[in-house]
């Protein structure tokens, strides 16, 4: 009786509100702001659970460009969620400036309060603050581009027919993977800039294309060492930008083409890097910021424990063995470790002193702010990953050799492997460990123009059944035969081509 | 960082994935077309008229990337240990074919279950891609393919349009009022004016002055008042129309079924799926359908569809009598030239010998000529009997508008139907 006094509850039903939404974010920022939460400014908007199915199916993209792939993903999580196999995600948020948070109509006060601190402060601090999305992508441009990309192939459509274009993305697609620069900075992104320059590049680049195509020998006398050097002379990791630049046959519209998948690519290549780190720090956030409201008793107890319960549902971890495991959940990982660097900032033990002597005791706003700023999922897990965390979870590694009959257990939640352990987990998340390392080896450029890509393996793990499937797509834009060879440590250990010949023809 | 913008965007439509949508059934089309003639197979007769699950194997719109195989070495990280210490031997498990999924999001994901990509299609989807490539029949001779004409109706007036439509009593009583608002006051003044001046011509010597002034003003009222348009742009009133769909193409569907002894359920069903075909395909087409129902043994009569389907008989066969009775129902309610006349016969192909050849000069004379379309189909396995062969001449005689089909399972109704139905040119051996 006598709490009610002193409250200032925000709100008490279920039921939300603009005005209600919008004292919530007040409320939110405020609290974000003694945090010291750097964030681009938000657009929050209200939408309808059709539009968030919509919104699913272009891959988080404002506006995305047409293709039936797009309409697949729909189809998709429609038949999933009129099923009720799935619940659609509370939110969506893009990486833009200003930030945009999707915030569905069927959400409950406390859901929509809870977005807000989650993606409208925590997913937007990160994309603003995180080095990787410093450095590949331009938030101020990306909504510009995407307008550009749309436009620009509709209008291919118009002139070049649905299935051509179509044909091209369904390649592109393939390889959107292998469409950027894993350790070069890229140039950031700018629509108008692309469209201004996108015509002159249409016509440089095909005379680039021309030249290293001439037929005409430049000097017969060297012509032995041309065609001994190899064409690039470094591998390249880029096979999109390879292709863009370097195929015969491709008319200048779908180079471009290519080219705004390949900048589409490495738009999220960040996220892709940083799923852990990302909802990590987003989950952190909307835990301490709603604590906080409730501390401060904006928020009443039917809020809080509403809140607890979705919270809990999203950090939770099957374990391996349960029916509805299916690999680590990034939400649950991400969260303790941040949860745990607090920790190990204001309340150390023994063994935080050992193990993270920098970090035991330190501020720790300043201690989550570096990590979020400087690190990807890989660095962040070598980093930061303490043997508490890995208790808690109960992580263990366990290894799969082919050539021996059992599984091996290589390392559990003890003194002696815990270093191990990080390190099998920050593997887990380098990217290029879990796609094959396929890199652009070879072109035939006096000869018949055949493309060679070269496979490394890494600990034997072949490539799946359906390399010779993205085969035919990259024999599709290079215009050539295609040849991919596996080589493990100087060994050929297996050869792709299309179009398929005998294995004994090709030579090395 | 700036103030939050909140944005309400329910209203800006859903359909964005329209199109992605639309393009994902446009590459499909093969698939989904088959899936929808295997469901016209199997469905129940009542629920025709609703979508359907579309399911097309994974592996056909698989879009291939780089993936590692199986095989080589593996390390994973899992949660959840329990009894496990280091340098433990597991056993495989068994039959693991999906192996280890862990780390591997796509490999464990599309492990079980997932062969099969299904999605839904709604009924309009479903229609389109079962009459795809149909077409009416005789559609084009009275040009009625969709083409919805229109009527004008009048509703009420605007205060734009076309001289042409211009309302002039409307008009007019607005200007009319115009003008007394705007004058009113200046009339006013006038007739005290005058009233003064009545007075004082009464004695006109001492006032000549007055007078005189007194006349100017009134003069300059009355040339004020003149100067007020009589007609002004915005007393214009105009008759509105408004475009009003006209149901021009109403058909009207005979469907004629024997129903002596020796036509099953079995036969009915056939035959009432046929109908449901040949109706829904004639709503695509038409805005109007009425449907007559006519049963025939040795008499034929006309039914409401429950009685039509399901009501038993016995006795012999008759068929004459049926057509006897359509061209009765024709001439009296239906007149071709307001009606577009389609008809479908069913019979399992029983008739008595000597009533064929009537049939046909029935057919031939009165009923053939009217029609858009007539076409019969028969029910059997068993050898053709007189009726058949009897309608075989007629074909021959009427290949525009009639034809007729053997149906011998469920199974052939939708290719029967296409078939009857396909697009001129296409077809014919």
């Amino acid at each position: 009786m006598n709490k009610q006094d002193d409250n200032n509850y925000i709100s008490t039903g279920s039921e939300w509100s603009f005005e209600l939404i919008e004292k919530y974010d007040e409320a939110i920022a405020k609290i974000a702001k003694e945090y010291n939460l750097d964030t681009y400014q938000n657009q929050i908007e209200i939408i309808s659970s059709e539009q968030m199915l919509d919104a699913y199916s272009s891959v988080g993209m404002p506006l995305g460009y047409h293709h039936w792939s797009f309409g697949k993903q729909f189809l998709n999580s429609e038949q999933n969620y009129k099923r009720g196999q799935m619940g659609l995600a509370y939110e969506i948020v893009i990486n833009s400036d200003p930030c945009i948070a999707y915030l569905m109509e069927e959400n409950t006060m406390m859901m929509q309060a809870l977005v807000v601190a989650h993606a409208a402060y925590g997913h937007n601090s990160f994309f603003k603050g995180n080095y990787l999305f410093k450095a590949w992508t331009d938030a101020s441009a990306i909504i510009d581009y995407l307008l550009f990309a749309k436009n620009y192939i509709s209008r291919c459509e118009e002139r070049h027919g649905i299935d051509e274009v179509e044909k091209i993305l369904d390649s592109c697609h393939a390889l959107m993977n292998y469409g950027v620069d894993r350790y070069k900075r890229p140039v950031p992104i700018s629509a108008e800039e692309e469209s201004k320059r996108q015509k002159e590049r249409e016509h440089y680049m095909q005379q680039q294309v021309n030249e290293l195509w001439r037929t005409i020998p430049v000097n017969s006398d060297n012509d032995d060492e041309i065609s001994k050097a190899r064409f690039p002379d470094e591998p390249q990791e880029n096979l999109l930008y390879f292709i863009e630049k370097n195929a015969p046959l491709l008319e200048p519209w779908q180079r471009e083409v290519i080219r705004i998948v390949r900048k589409i690519a490495q738009y999220f290549y960040p996220q892709r890097q940083t799923q852990v780190m990302n909802e990590g720090w987003a989950t952190f956030w909307h835990y301490t910021i709603m604590n906080t409201l409730y501390d401060r008793k904006l928020v009443d107890e039917g809020f809080i424990m509403e809140f607890l319960t979705s919270h809990t549902a999203v950090v939770y971890q099957p374990p391996f063995d349960s029916k509805w495991f299916s690999g680590i959940n990034p939400y649950t990982l991400g969260f303790a470790m941040f949860q745990d660097l607090r920790r190990i900032c204001e309340y150390p033990t023994d063994e935080d002193k050992q193990w993270f002597p920098d970090i035991a005791g330190s501020d720790w706003l300043i201690t989550l702010d570096f990590a979020m700023r400087n690190f990807k999922d890989e660095s962040f897990i070598l980093q930061y990953l303490s043997p508490k965390v890995i208790r808690d979870l109960k992580l263990f590694s366990i290894k799969d050799d082919d050539q021996v009959q059992h599984y091996e257990i290589t390392g559990i939640h003890n003194e002696n492997s815990y270093r191990y352990v990080r390190e099998q987990l920050s593997q887990q998340y380098n990217l290029s460990m879990k796609e094959p390392n396929i890199q652009v080896w070879d072109v035939d450029l006096r000869g018949d123009r055949s493309l060679t890509l070269r496979h490394i393996p890494h600990q034997r793990v072949p490539l799946a059944d359906s390399t010779a499937d993205v085969l035919k797509h990259v024999h599709r834009l290079w215009g050539f035969d295609v040849h991919l060879f596996s080589v493990d440590e100087g060994d050929k250990v297996a050869e792709y081509h299309c179009p398929p010949i005998e294995p004994e023809e090709p030579s090395e | 960082m700036g103030l939050t913008h909140i944005i309400d965007r329910r209203l800006n439509g859903k359909n964005k994935s329209a199109v992605n949508r639309e393009r994902f059934l446009r590459r499909y089309r093969d698939h989904i077309k088959k899936a929808v003639s295997e469901a016209v197979g199997k469905r129940s007769i009542t629920d025709i008229e609703r979508g359907e699950s579309i399911s097309i194997p994974s592996k056909d719109l698989d879009e291939p990337i780089f993936r590692s195989g199986q095989g080589g070495v593996r390390e994973t990280v899992n949660p959840g240990n329990k009894e496990f210490t280091t340098g433990d031997q597991v056993a495989r498990p068994p039959g693991g074919q999906g192996g280890q999924g862990s780390g591997q999001g796509e490999a464990s994901n599309s492990g079980e279950g997932m062969d099969e990509f299904v999605f839904q299609i709604s009924q309009d989807e479903f229609l389109d891609f079962m009459f795809e490539d149909l077409e009416l029949p005789n559609l084009i001779k009275k040009q009625l393919k969709d083409t919805t004409s229109f009527k004008y109706l009048r509703a009420g007036y605007a205060n734009q349009g076309n001289p042409a439509k211009i309302n002039i009593i409307r008009s007019l009583q607005k200007a009319y009022g115009r003008r007394i608002a705007l004058t009113g006051k200046k009339r006013e003044t006038i007739k005290e004016l005058e009233l003064k001046l009545l007075t004082l011509e009464a004695s006109p010597e001492n006032h000549t002055e007055e007078i005189k002034a007194l006349k100017l003003s009134i003069d300059a009222l009355k040339k004020r008042i003149k100067k007020i348009p009589w007609i002004d742009e915005f007393d214009l009133k105009f008759n509105q129309h408004i475009k009003h769909p006209v149901p021009s193409t109403s058909a009207v569907m005979f469907c004629l079924m024997d129903v002596s002894g020796s036509m099953s359920q079995m036969h009915k069903d056939i035959a009432k799926r046929f109908y449901i075909l040949l109706y829904l395909f004639l709503k695509r087409n038409y805005k109007k359908i009425d449907v007559v129902f006519i049963r025939h043994h040795t008499s034929a009569k006309e039914v409401d569809e429950e009685e039509f389907f399901y009501s038993r008989e016995t006795g012999g066969t008759i068929v004459s009598s049926a057509l006897k009775l359509m061209d009765e129902i024709i001439k009296q309610r239906y007149p071709a030239a307001d009606w577009n006349i389609y008809a479908a016969q069913a019979s399992d192909g029983d008739n008595w010998n000597d009533d064929s050849p009537l049939c046909s000069k029935l057919l031939r004379e009165g009923i053939l000529p009217q029609v858009q379309y007539y076409s019969y189909i028969e029910i059997t396995k068993l050898e053709h009997q007189s009726l058949w062969h009897e309608y075989e001449k007629l074909n021959a005689d009427f290949p525009e508008n009639f034809s007729i089909q053997n149906i011998s399972d469920e199974s052939e109704i939708y290719p029967v139907f296409r078939e009857l139905f396909s697009r001129k040119g296409s077809h014919h051996e």
